[in-house]
């Protein structure tokens, strides 16, 4: 690490030139659109930042592939759908159980297939002849086995590339079986600029296929969706906890710990809260459309922003009775919350924080870091567009490019007989006069301090140039940043997977963030391990046959 | 062991070409093995006597790894070695990967060993070079002459062309030269002009001009080259020539595709020049 200029010497300004210096010029130029500098925003336009654009080829990116936004993020954590990977061995068998969304087998049969890992195991000849016979004979084996009620098959690369039809055979089994809903999905690894294409293609079908297919009626007074919860080490039983405390009902998560049941009756909820804008705020979008569902958007993250959270949906419902019921909740969960971040605070506070993670995470986990008094010197997004950085008012000025084409967009219209608007125009108007805010986010940015730097598609490269430069007390990343930023003796914390942790949503997950961080940040196990030449410069060595 | 690979535009005759020029060849006493590089696995027709073959892809499919040289490659006429790689139906899989697993194969078994005594080894490739699997025989040394069968008219002149581009890519890295155009006259034209200029423009030559004659067409009828079919027809001797040109050939070149625009201009001069 250069030693000549310490943290506070570096303004931002300087920190981008460094980043970009190591460039070729036409990368700098490209990458320094991705650079923002968070400048106070009252005066002037907010500034502009490049978003959801390919990642220059040689740049080892932080990103995924479409098949890990589809197969991984958004269908992994359904507990009773069948999860069938056609394509070689390896698409299914690494994207297993890597999330750590957990399940707790709540479907009408207590069935749990997550813990399953299936696939064609396409081969050469399949890849030659075609795999279409092989998928069908893979479908009836799931079947034969489980008899699900559900079968999702999903396409990895080499399947879009000779032109196998799942579609047309996930149809034809569907019709032989009668009491089995298979579809598939769309969604080769090479599709898109990133896993966020992925989610797109898997929200698509969910919502053609499965949303609306309930019979059984809901009848519980307050019903809620909540979209873009993943359940991450147990995130969505904290919500669920809190939500059956309020006397609120979670008709459906998009889709931790989901049920096949959970997705065909999300159209009976009377609200749609969504936790992650990026993943799903299409699906929010055609819920109002096609059922007459609002969306607001929430956050659990945080025990301010959980309350918050709380207090709008109240505040939706507009009854006094589950408003108390709300306030009676936060009153009896915040002072276990409030001791342990008083606790901890003093070890954390003006501690500096670095977190380039998902499509809401950086903005999320924005509130814990607050709570605990720490400064988040920069953020980025992996796989989010523009409007997650500078809030929705950009959306009718994205420009569409030809890899956003490249992914189906679904017109919906209001459905005949199950469209609802669940609330009046003149009702909307006069909540949003009181406050809350529907179908608005305004994204990342004017969360962010002045002079933060906001990172879109951040890399490897630049990941360890901006640790050295403004040395944080903790990086946030996933499981391919981990290693190396550890080797630069920073703690790291993964928020994909939460490392062995979790959950850290709602109340009880902050006071395990809480006391977590302040493990982290406070640990010199990183700082005081130094390599060998670090320690003593010149090695000598024999050949052991000398 | 010569490795010779034919290309050209699909419909050209390169199968027919190929199976009559190996006939001439072992008529010569040079020792061949043809393989077919179509999923329609019909390059070996004429050599086999219409005899259907099991391709090296069903075999491989069938057997499963456990596959004999026999099982895959059958004796046809004048004692050459006749392999099909097959491939998927029309409209499913990866005929290209198809064709690179069964040269591997072919290669696995021993197929161009120095035992086998093989004198030439002919890929027969459907089409143009549309994707990797197509260009297989001609990567990594397979094949090392190639010759483009073409005629005067415009689309397979075109395609000629292009197939130049994949084989400048691979010479490159490789040993792969351009042995030459062969003219399998269309009665076009100016034809033979054309076709030899459009060689020199290349860089190459055009190594024989193959007259049209439904010699070709009643020989193929009764499923046998023309030089077994009727071995003292004229289109036999013609075949003949191409086979000793073959034989004799000694000028191999990495060829300079010509741009769209030049390419254009030939077939203006030469087309018009007749017309006017």
């Amino acid at each position: 690490m250069p030693k000549s200029k310490k943290v506070v010497e570096w303004k931002p300004v300087d920190i981008k030139t460094e980043l970009l210096k190591q460039y070729p010029p036409k990368v700098a130029r490209k990458r320094a659109k991705q650079i923002l500098i968070n400048e106070a925003q009252e005066n002037s336009a907010p500034p502009e930042i490049m978003a959801n654009v390919r990642t220059i080829p040689g740049i080892i990116t932080m990103r995924g592939c479409t098949y890990a936004g589809c197969k991984g993020v958004i269908m992994g954590p359904t507990s009773d759908i069948v999860n069938l990977v056609h394509g070689p061995i390896g698409c299914s068998f690494y994207a297993w159980l890597t999330r750590r969304n957990q399940t707790s087998a709540s479907g009408e049969k207590n069935e749990n297939f997550i813990t399953y890992c299936m696939s064609t195991d396409m081969q050469d000849s399949d890849i030659i002849f075609g795999g279409e016979k092989k998928l069908a004979a893979a479908i009836q084996e799931a079947y034969d086995l489980f008899h699900p009620k559900s079968i999702a098959v999903f396409a990895t690369c080499p399947v879009g590339l000779i032109g196998d039809d799942i579609h047309a055979v996930a149809k034809r089994m569907k019709e032989k079986f009668g009491d089995c809903n298979v579809f598939a999905f769309s969604c080769e690894g090479y599709k898109g600029v990133s896993q966020s294409a992925g989610h797109h293609i898997a929200n698509n079908q969910v919502f053609t296929h499965l949303v609306g297919t309930s019979t059984t009626e809901k009848t519980d007074k307050y019903k809620i969706n909540l979209l873009g919860e993943y359940n991450i080490g147990g995130d969505g039983f904290e919500i669920d906890r809190i939500l059956k405390k309020c006397g609120i009902t979670n008709i459906a998560t998009f889709s931790g710990n989901s049920t096949y049941d959970q997705f065909a009756s999300a159209n009976q909820a009377d609200l749609s809260c969504v936790m992650c804008h990026r993943s799903i705020n299409y699906v929010a979008d055609m819920l109002e459309v096609k059922y007459g569902i609002p969306w607001i958007k929430v956050n659990f993250i945080g025990a301010n922003a959980t309350a918050k959270s709380l207090r709008k949906i109240a505040q939706y419902f507009g009854d006094d009775s589950l408003s108390e019921r709300v306030e009676k909740v936060i009153t009896e969960e915040m002072p276990s919350v409030e001791a342990i971040c008083k606790n901890v605070y003093p070890r954390t506070e003006g501690k500096k924080a670095m977190m380039f993670v998902g499509g809401s995470r950086a903005h999320h986990y924005q509130e814990l870091f607050k709570e605990m008094g720490m400064k988040v010197l920069s953020a980025g997004y992996e796989f989010a567009h523009r409007d997650d950085y500078e809030g929705r008012q950009v959306l009718p000025n994205l420009k569409v490019d030809a890899d956003s084409r490249n992914i189906e967009e679904i017109h919906v219209e209001p459905d005949p007989s199950l469209y609802k608007p669940r609330k009046s125009e003149d009702e909307k108007s006069s909540l949003e006069e009181k406050g809350l805010k529907f179908k608005h986010y305004e994204g990342l940015n004017p969360d962010m301090e002045s002079g933060s730097i906001v990172i879109d598609d951040l890399n490897q490269y630049e990941a360890e140039r901006l640790v050295q430069l403004m040395k944080p007390d903790i990086f946030c990343a996933g499981i391919k940043e981990k290693f190396s930023i550890q080797k630069m003796g920073i703690p790291m914390k993964q928020l994909h997977s939460y490392d062995s942790g979790g959950p850290y949503a709602g109340f009880k997950g902050a006071i395990n963030f809480y006391q977590e961080i302040d493990r982290l940040v406070n640990s010199k196990v990183w700082s005081l391990m130094k390599a060998p030449w670090e320690e003593s410069p010149e090695l000598s060595a024999t050949y052991v046959w000398e | 062991m010569r490795k010779v690979a034919i290309y050209g535009k699909g419909g050209i005759g390169k199968s027919t070409t190929t199976q009559n020029t190996v006939a001439g060849l072992a008529e010569m006493g040079r020792k061949i093995m043809v393989v077919g590089c179509d999923p329609k696995a019909d390059s070996t027709r004429l050599l086999l006597g219409g005899l259907a073959q099991k391709s090296v892809l069903d075999t491989l499919r069938e057997e499963g790894e456990d596959v004999e040289l026999d099982d895959i490659r059958k004796p046809g006429y004048g004692k050459t070695w006749c392999v099909e790689s097959g491939g998927p139906e029309p409209g499913v899989g990866c005929a290209g990967r198809g064709i690179i697993t069964s040269i591997n194969m072919l290669e696995s078994l021993g197929a161009y060993e120095q035992s086998e005594g093989l004198d030439y080894a002919f890929y027969d490739v459907l089409g143009d070079v549309v994707c990797g699997g197509f260009a297989m025989p001609i990567r990594d040394g397979k094949a090392e002459e190639i010759y483009i069968v073409c005629s005067g008219e415009m689309m397979a002149m075109y395609a000629a062309n292009n197939i130049c581009k994949g084989i400048m890519k691979f010479a490159q890295s490789g040993r792969v030269r351009l042995g030459g155009l062969i003219c399998n006259s269309r009665n076009v034209d100016n034809e033979k002009e054309m076709i030899q200029e459009l060689a020199k423009k290349i860089g190459t030559q055009m190594i024989y001009f193959v007259p049209r004659d439904n010699d070709v067409q009643r020989a193929e009828i009764n499923r046998k080259t023309v030089i077994e079919w009727k071995p003292e027809a004229k289109q036999a001797d013609e075949y003949r020539g191409l086979a000793k040109a073959i034989d004799e050939n000694k000028m191999f070149v990495i060829p300079k595709p010509l741009e769209i625009e030049t390419l254009e201009q030939l077939l203006m001069e030469y087309g018009l020049m007749q017309a006017a």
